[in-house]
C-alpha cells in the first residue's frame, strides 16, 4: 500500500467527520458570501481534528473574509480550505536529508527524544530500514536504559532491520551509554548513529535534566552532534504537543519532528498548530507499526487529507 | 498564556449586579468561557456540547445570593456536573469472583497496557494480598513479552510461559487453564495495541474476550490524548463492551479532558489512574482532582467548598425569613427537601441532633426513608410554577395531573398537600417576634454567638421539644423533608452535619 493511500485511509474517520459536516454547509446566502453557521461548522470540523481552538477560528475567520467569487459550494469551500491549510504546513514540510562533511566527523548522530509511548523506538527501528536501504552504515544504541526490555525491544529492531544495535546494562548510565556508542560507531565506520532514549514526561525535572546530560556528553565527543534532534509526537495528542514542544524544544535544541500513529483514527490536527507556533521542519509521518511504515511528510497530501479530498 | 477560567469568569461577571437570578445573556457569556476551558483542556467536541448544554439549564435562573459572587456560583455549577460526569466518586475493580478473576487489557498502541499490567499484579498482590497470574497475549510488538516478563519478576506474580506457535486464543485458553490449576486468584491478559479500526485486531479482541469471558475489561488511554479519545473509547466499548477505564501519564501536566470524553462516552467510570512509569505509581480514581484538573484551577475544591457553604447557609438565612413573615410556598417546601438530602438524609441528620433520638425512631417505624423524600420531591417537581406557589390551586384533576407526572398515586399527593399546609401553618405560628428569632438562630444564623462552641445556633430543649411536639400533632414525621436545624453552621457544637466527599 503506498503510503499515501495508507495515510489517506488513516485520516478517512477523521476526514469523514470533516467532510460531513463541511458537505452539511449548503446554507450559502447571495453570492460569494458564507454565513456564520458555515463557518461555525468548519470551525467545529478543524477543533475535532485536534488543530485547538484558536487555530480553528483564525482559520475559518480567514475563510469568511476570503473574497469570494461565484457560488460558494461545499466543494469550493474544502477546497479552500485545503489551500490554506497547505500555505501553513508549507514551511515546515522538510525531508530528513543529511550532508555528510568529508574529512573529520563523519559521524551523523540522530537523536530521538519524547514522551511515553509516542513510538521513538519503533521510528528508530524504521529509520535504520531508510538508511539500510539507501545503503548506509546505520548503528541503533538503546540508551534507554530505564524501561523494561526497552534494551530487546530495539534489539528486535536490529535484528529486523540488520542493524547493529550498541546496548548496557538495564539500570545503567544512559549518557555513558551514548559515550560510548559513538566511540564503537566511529570505531565501526558508521555513517548513522540512531540513539534511542526513554520516555519522559517533560514536566519531570529530573528526567530533562538526564536528557540534557546525554546531550551533553554526545557533544563532547562531536560538537555539532546530534546533528538531527527529532522529537517523536504521538498523533493522537492534543493540546498539551504544545507544552512537550517548548520543553523538548529547550532541552534538546530540536530540529525536527515525526509524527507516528497516522494510521489510526486520530487527525494529528495539532501539528498545523505547532507548525505555526515553532516551524520546526516536520520531516516524517508514521502510518504504522512495521519497517516501512515511515513516509516523509507532505503539505499539501496532509492538508488535503485533512479535509477529505484526494490530493490529485 | 491564557487567564485560567476563573479569572475570565470573573471578568464576565464584573458588571453584574449582586441580586437577582443568573439572565441568560450572563449564563451564555459564561459558558463561554467554559466551553474554552474545556476544549483547552481536550475534551472532546460533541462532549463539551451535551455538558454545556445541561449545565446552561441548571444555571439559568439560579438565584444570585448575596454571599457568593455570580463568577463562584458558576463555577461550582460547572464543576458539579463535571463530578456528575466523572461518575462522582471512586469504583473499585470487581474481582469478588469465584477465581481466577479475569482482567483484561486493551487499548491504542504504546497507551500503558503493559506497564499498568505490571502495577496492577503488584497492587493486587501486595494490598489485596492475591495470586496474580499475567500472561501476555502480545505477539505484534519485538519483546513485548520479555517486558510482560520483567514486570512480573518485579511484582513477584506468575507468568504464562511463551509460546511461539499459539495464537492470541490459544494462549488466553492456557492462561485460563492455568490460572485455574495453580490456584490463582487474578488472570491479567495483556494485550497487544490495536487500532480501532483495524478490523482483524478488533476480532481478535472479540475472540479473545470470548474465551476468557473477563470480569474487568479495562481500556487503558493516555491522558494526553485529544479529540481522538471519544472515537476509540466508543470504538473499543462497542467491540468488546470496556467495563473500565485507566488513564495513564497523569503525571504529566495535561489537563486530561479525555478522561471526561471517555467517561461520558462509554457511560464507564475511570477506575485507576497512572502516574508515573514505576510500579507503584497505580491510583484509585478521583473525580474531584479531576475536574479541578480539567478547569485548570488547583484550588477548585476548597473554592466549591466555601461557594457551597455560602449557599446553605444563605438559602438557611433566606427560609428563615420567608417562614418569620408567614411566606411558605411549595418551591420553600422543595428546598427544605433537597437540602435535607444532601445532608446525608433523615437519618443521618436526626442521629447527630441532641434529644432527638426519641423521634428518631419515630421516624424509622413510621417508614420514612430517603425514598420517600425522593418521591415527595418528584411530586413537587411535577407542578407547574403557578401552582407551586399558589397552592390552593390544586384541585382534584390537577393532583390526578401530577401524580400521573411524577409516577406517585393521587393519596401521595394528597399527603404531601397535607404535610405542606401543616408546616406553613407551624411557619405561621412561628412568625411572632420571637418565634422568628429562634427560628433564625436554629437556622444557621446565630449572629455573633458562633464564637462560643456550645452557644450559638443551638436550639434550646424548650425549642426542639416544642418542635417535637408539632411534628407529632400533625403527623409529620420529619416534616416530611422539612429540616428545621438547617445547615450545620447553626449547630457549632457539632460540627455540621458530615459533608459528602
Ligand atoms: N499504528 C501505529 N503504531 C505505531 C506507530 N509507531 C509506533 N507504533 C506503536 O506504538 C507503540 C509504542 O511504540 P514505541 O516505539 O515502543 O514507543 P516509544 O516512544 O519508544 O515508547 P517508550 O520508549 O516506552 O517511551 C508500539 O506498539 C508501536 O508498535 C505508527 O506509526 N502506527
Ligand atoms: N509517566 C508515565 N509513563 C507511563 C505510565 N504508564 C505507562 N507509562 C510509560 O508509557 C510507555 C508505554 O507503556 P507500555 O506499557 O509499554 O504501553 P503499551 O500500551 O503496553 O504499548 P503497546 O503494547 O506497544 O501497545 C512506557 O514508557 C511506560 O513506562 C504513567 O502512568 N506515567
Ligand atoms: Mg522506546
Ligand atoms: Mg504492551
Amino acid at each position: 500500500m503506498s503510503w499515501l493511500k495508507k495515510l489517506t485511509a488513516g485520516l478517512k474517520k477523521s476526514s469523514d467527520k470533516v467532510s460531513s459536516s463541511l458537505s452539511g454547509i449548503s446554507r450559502l446566502f447571495g453570492k460569494g458570501r458564507i454565513d456564520a453557521a458555515s463557518i461555525e461548522e468548519i470551525e467545529e470540523a478543524l477543533i475535532l481534528a485536534d488543530l485547538g481552538v484558536s487555530v480553528a477560528s483564525e482559520i475559518a475567520e480567514g475563510l469568511r473574509a476570503r473574497n469570494w467569487q461565484g457560488e460558494v459550494t461545499p466543494d469550493v469551500l474544502r477546497e479552500a480550505l485545503a489551500e490554506q491549510l497547505t500555505d501553513i504546513l508549507l514551511p515546515v514540510e522538510k525531508p530528513l536529508t543529511f550532508k555528510q562533511a568529508e574529512g573529520e566527523n563523519d559521524l551523523h548522530v540522530i537523536l530521538l527524544v519524547g514522551v511515553n509511548g509516542s513510538g521513538k523506538t519503533t521510528t528508530a527501528g524504521k529509520l535504520a530500514a531508510r538508511f539500510q536501504a539507501q545503503g548506509r552504515h546505520v548503528v541503533m544504541a538503546a540508551a534507554d536504559t530505564f524501561r523494561a526490555a526497552a534494551i530487546e525491544q530495539l534489539s528486535g529492531w536490529g535484528a529486523r532491520t540488520d542493524t547493529k544495535v550498541i546496548s548496557g546494562e538495564r539500570g545503567g548510565d544512559a549518557a555513558a551509554l551514548a559515550f560510548r556508542a559513538i566511540d564503537e560507531a566511529r570505531a565501526d565506520k558508521a555513517d548513522v548513529l540512531i540513539i534511542d532514549t526513554a520516555g519522559r514526561l517533560q514536566n519531570r525535572a529530573e528526567l530533562m535534566e538526564e536528557l540534557a546530560k546525554i546531550i551533553r556528553v554526545i557533544k563532547k565527543q562531536i560538537p555539532e552532534a546530534p546533528q538531527d534532534s527529532l522529537i517523536v509526537l504521538d498523533g493522537t495528542v492534543g493540546q498539551n504537543a504544545i507544552a512537550q514542544m517548548k520543553a523538548f524544544q529547550q532541552t534538546a535544541d530540536l530540529t525536527g519532528m515525526v509524527i507516528t500513529k497516522l494510521d489510526g483514527t486520530a487527525k494529528g490536527g495539532i501539528v498545523v498548530a505547532l507548525a505555526r507556533e515553532f516551524g520546526l521542519p516536520v520531516h516524517m509521518v508514521g502510518v504504522g507499526e512495521s519497517a516501512e511504515d515511515l513516509q516523509d511528510f507532505t503539505a499539501r497530501d496532509f492538508a488535503h487529507a485533512l479535509v477529505g479530498l484526494n490530493p490529485e | 498564556m491564557f487567564d485560567n477560567l476563573k479569572d475570565k469568569l470573573q471578568s464576565v461577571f464584573s458588571t453584574l449586579g449582586k441580586r437577582g437570578a443568573l439572565s441568560e445573556s450572563d449564563v451564555d457569556n459564561a459558558l463561554r468561557e467554559v466551553r474554552l476551558a474545556l476544549l483547552e483542556a481536550d475534551v472532546a467536541l460533541p462532549v463539551v456540547k451535551s455538558f454545556i448544554a445541561s449545565i446552561r439549564d441548571k444555571a439559568v435562573g439560579a438565584t444570585v445570593l448575596k454571599s457568593v459572587r455570580p463568577d463562584q456560583q458558576v463555577i461550582k455549577i460547572v464543576h458539579d456536573g463535571l463530578m456528575e460526569m466523572l461518575g462522582g466518586e471512586a469504583s473499585p475493580l470487581k474481582l469478588d469472583v469465584t477465581p481466577p478473576a479475569v482482567i483484561l487489557m486493551a487499548g491504542l498502541q504504546g497507551s500503558g497496557k503493559t506497564t499498568t499490567a505490571g502495577k496492577l499484579a503488584l497492587h493486587l498482590q501486595q494490598k489485596h494480598k492475591k495470586k496474580v497470574m499475567l500472561a501476555s497475549l502480545d505477539l505484534s510488538r519485538p519483546a513485548a513479552r520479555e517486558q510482560l516478563r520483567a514486570l512480573a519478576d518485579q511484582a513477584e506474580a506468575g507468568i504464562l510461559p511463551e509460546s511461539d506457535t499459539e495464537t492470541p486464543v490459544q494462549l488466553t485458553k492456557r492462561a485460563m487453564q492455568a490460572a485455574h490449576l495453580q490456584g490463582f486468584d487474578v488472570l491479567i491478559l495483556d494485550t497487544a495495541g490495536r487500532l480501532s479500526i483495524d478490523e482483524a485486531m478488533m476480532a481478535e479482541l472479540r475472540d479473545i474476550k470470548a474465551v476468557a469471558t473477563p470480569d474487568e475489561i479495562l481500556l487503558v488511554a493516555d491522558s494526553l490524548t485529544g479529540q481522538d479519545a471519544v472515537t476509540t473509547a466508543d470504538a473499543f466499548n462497542n467491540a468488546v463492551g470496556v467495563s473500565g477505564i485507566v488513564l495513564t501519564r497523569l503525571d504529566g501536566d495535561a489537563r486530561g479532558g479525555a478522561a471526561l470524553s471517555m467517561a461520558q462516552t462509554t457511560g464507564c467510570p475511570v477506575k485507576l489512574v497512572g502516574v508515573g512509569e514505576k510500579l507503584d505509581a497505580l491510583e484509585a480514581f478521583d473525580p474531584e482532582r479531576m475536574a479541578g484538573r480539567i478547569l485548570d484551577m488547583g484550588d477548585v475544591v476548597a473554592l466549591v467548598e466555601k461557594a457551597a457553604e455560602a449557599i446553605e447557609e444563605e438559602e438557611a438565612m433566606r427560609m428563615a425569613e420567608r417562614m418569620a413573615s408567614g411566606k411558605f410556598d411549595m418551591n420553600d417546601f422543595l428546598s427544605q427537601i433537597r437540602q435535607l438530602q444532601k445532608m446525608g438524609g433523615l437519618g443521618g441528620l436526626l442521629g447527630m441532633l441532641p434529644g432527638l433520638g426519641k423521634l428518631q425512631k419515630q421516624i424509622a417505624a413510621a417508614g420514612v426513608d430517603d425514598a420517600m423524600v425522593k418521591r415527595q420531591e418528584a411530586i413537587i417537581l411535577s407542578m407547574t410554577k403557578k401552582e407551586r406557589v399558589q397552592v390552593g390551586l390544586l384541585n382534584a384533576s390537577r393532583r390526578k395531573r401530577i401524580a400521573a407526572g411524577s409516577g406517585t398515586s393521587v393519596q401521595d399527593v394528597n399527603k404531601l398537600v397535607k404535610q405542606y399546609q401543616d408546616m406553613a401553618r407551624m411557619m405561621k405560628k412561628m412568625g411572632t417576634k420571637s418565634g422568628a428569632a429562634a427560628m433564625k438562630a436554629m437556622l444557621g444564623g446565630g449572629g455573633g454567638m458562633g464564637g462560643n462552641p456550645m452557644g450559638g445556633g443551638m436550639p434550646s430543649a424548650e425549642q426542639v421539644s416544642q418542635l417535637q411536639q408539632q411534628m407529632q400533632k400533625s403527623g409529620m414525621p420529619g416534616g416530611g423533608g422539612f429540616n428545621p436545624f438547617g445547615k450545620g453552621g447553626g449547630l457549632p457544637g457539632l460540627g455540621g452535619p458530615p459533608r459528602k466527599k
